[in-house]
């Protein structure tokens, strides 16, 4: 028996707390799908090889780099991307504290920074500066010089 | 990127017989940090992923009486937020926490990152030192390779046609033992290493002298290098057995190490710089595996 060819995989997956279901072709990445199947443009693409993290979601409560992984690999997990973040009563304190330590200029970073820092936060709510340039090496600005990205993140820790 | 099709067996039999069908147009998926950087660049085409995630055995990591056993497809994470395999293999912890950043250290493994057999990767050299052994499973039946013999070239392994990594276990360290892992780069994070070098040692009981050793290297040769083992053939000439713990010794096997590395000149360093690397990082990694090694007496 030979493996069927499969052109579109059917995935059920959650996403920003919605159940959802699409078709992917099988070598789509997450980000391409999250992007164009599924209309979420938050979450950008930087390198697209790993190195710059500004397609960081979340997985199952680990935050992973999009580009490497596949659509299909979605299947039956839980995703978060920078769209879940705010609520309708306002802004998650990550953003708001971005906002305030101006933590951005071009903005392209910014949604993986976000998301990566909240699934720092999520589990250690008060870490310390070294802990978070060390959680945050994955994530490439170059507008920033990081200083006021990590000040964001403290301020929003301290929140 | 050439289309593929996607598979997500259950079992290991399931996976071997998709992997099988296509040859070596199929490999499996594991954390998909190297395979997919390799596919969108083009350096090879498949026309079947076999992603091996959905497989028990393969995501499992037992710690017991007999020692570690990490699964094929476990995540780096999945080691180092386990305190009790934090304590008992340091060494493999120093490469896990390292290999890339947060994002990969949650899909990517030890086991993938064997099969990629990078000359650059982190995680090999620790496995040798600790004197671990790859299971593999394939058409003709399973089989274990100690992980000296496991890579044969840049990006090459011994794996079959139809083979995969199932697991990789590490024996129980016995008391007296200490491992480390350091590497070399320009950056404090997310790099590739210009020389790495992870270092076992088995101290007798007063913790004054080698019973044996094993210093492994990384980014200096075709493969990772066991200091004093002739590939594929058993032949092991330990550095330090019967040595005393001392500074001669330490200096003694980093001159060993050095001389063992075959590096080249590329873009991350030259050979001269390399060559100086192992000798230094040899004789750190062995003082800091001594150090845990006596933390265990």
């Amino acid at each position: 028996m030979t493996t069927k060819q499969v052109r579109n995989l059917h995935v059920q997956t959650t996403i920003n707390g919605q159940e959802m279901e699409f078709l992917v072709p099988p070598y789509m990445s997450l980000l391409d799908t999250l992007r164009e199947v599924v209309g979420l443009t938050g979450t950008k693409e930087g390198c697209n090889d790993g190195n710059c993290g500004a397609c960081t979601v979340s997985m199952d409560g680990r935050i992973v780099d999009s580009c490497l992984v596949l659509g299909a690999e979605a299947e039956g997990k839980e995703i978060n991307t920078i769209e879940g973040m705010a609520t309708p009563e306002g802004l998650h304190p990550l953003q708001q504290a971005f906002l305030e330590e101006a933590a951005l200029q071009c903005g392209i970073c910014t949604p993986g920074f976000l998301v990566a820092a909240k699934g720092l936060l999520d589990n250690e709510p008060h870490p310390s500066e070294e802990r978070i340039r060390h959680w945050l090496a994955g994530n490439l600005c170059r507008c920033t010089g990081y200083d006021k990205i990590v000040r964001a993140v403290e301020k929003a820790s301290e929140a | 990127m050439h289309p593929f099709t996607y598979v997500a067996p259950s079992s290991v039999d399931e996976a071997i017989s998709v992997l099988n069908e296509h040859g070596d147009r199929a490999r499996p998926l594991a954390g998909g940090t190297d395979i997919l950087v390799q596919l969108r660049g083009g350096r090879y085409q498949l026309d079947a992923i076999v992603d091996v995630k959905n497989i028990p055995e393969l995501m499992r990591v037992t710690q017991d009486s007999n020692g570690l056993e990490i699964g094929g497809a476990a995540a780096c994470c999945q080691l180092y937020e386990d305190a009790g395999i934090c304590a008992e293999y340091p060494g493999i912890i120093d490469a896990a926490s390292m290999i890339g950043g947060i994002q990969i250290q949650s899909r990517a493994g030890l086991g993938g990152n064997l099969c990629n057999a990078a000359p650059s990767a982190d995680g090999i050299g620790p496995l040798i030192v600790y004197g671990a052994t790859a299971n593999v499973a394939g058409p003709n039946g399973s089989r274990s390779v100690a992980v000296e013999d496991f890579c044969t070239g840049p990006g090459s392994n011994i794996l079959g046609a139809g083979e995969f990594l199932v697991s990789i276990s590490v024996p129980k360290p016995a008391s007296g033992f200490g491992g480390a892992y350091e590497r070399f780069i320009p950056r404090n994070e997310m790099d590739i290493a210009v020389a790495g070098v992870a270092s076992g040692v088995q101290l007798d009981s007063s913790g004054q002298t080698f019973e044996s050793s094993r210093v492994a290297l990384a980014s200096v040769g075709p493969t990772p290098i066991l200091v004093g083992y002739e590939p594929g053939s058993g032949n092991y000439t330990d550095p330090l057995a019967g040595k005393p713990v001392n500074e001669e010794s330490i200096n003694h096997a980093g001159k060993l190490a050095r001389d063992s590395a075959s590096p080249i000149n590329d873009m991350r360093g030259t050979i001269e710089q390399r060559r100086h690397l192992v000798d230094v990082l040899t004789r750190r990694t062995l003082n800091k595996a001594v150090e845990r090694a006596r933390a265990t007496l």
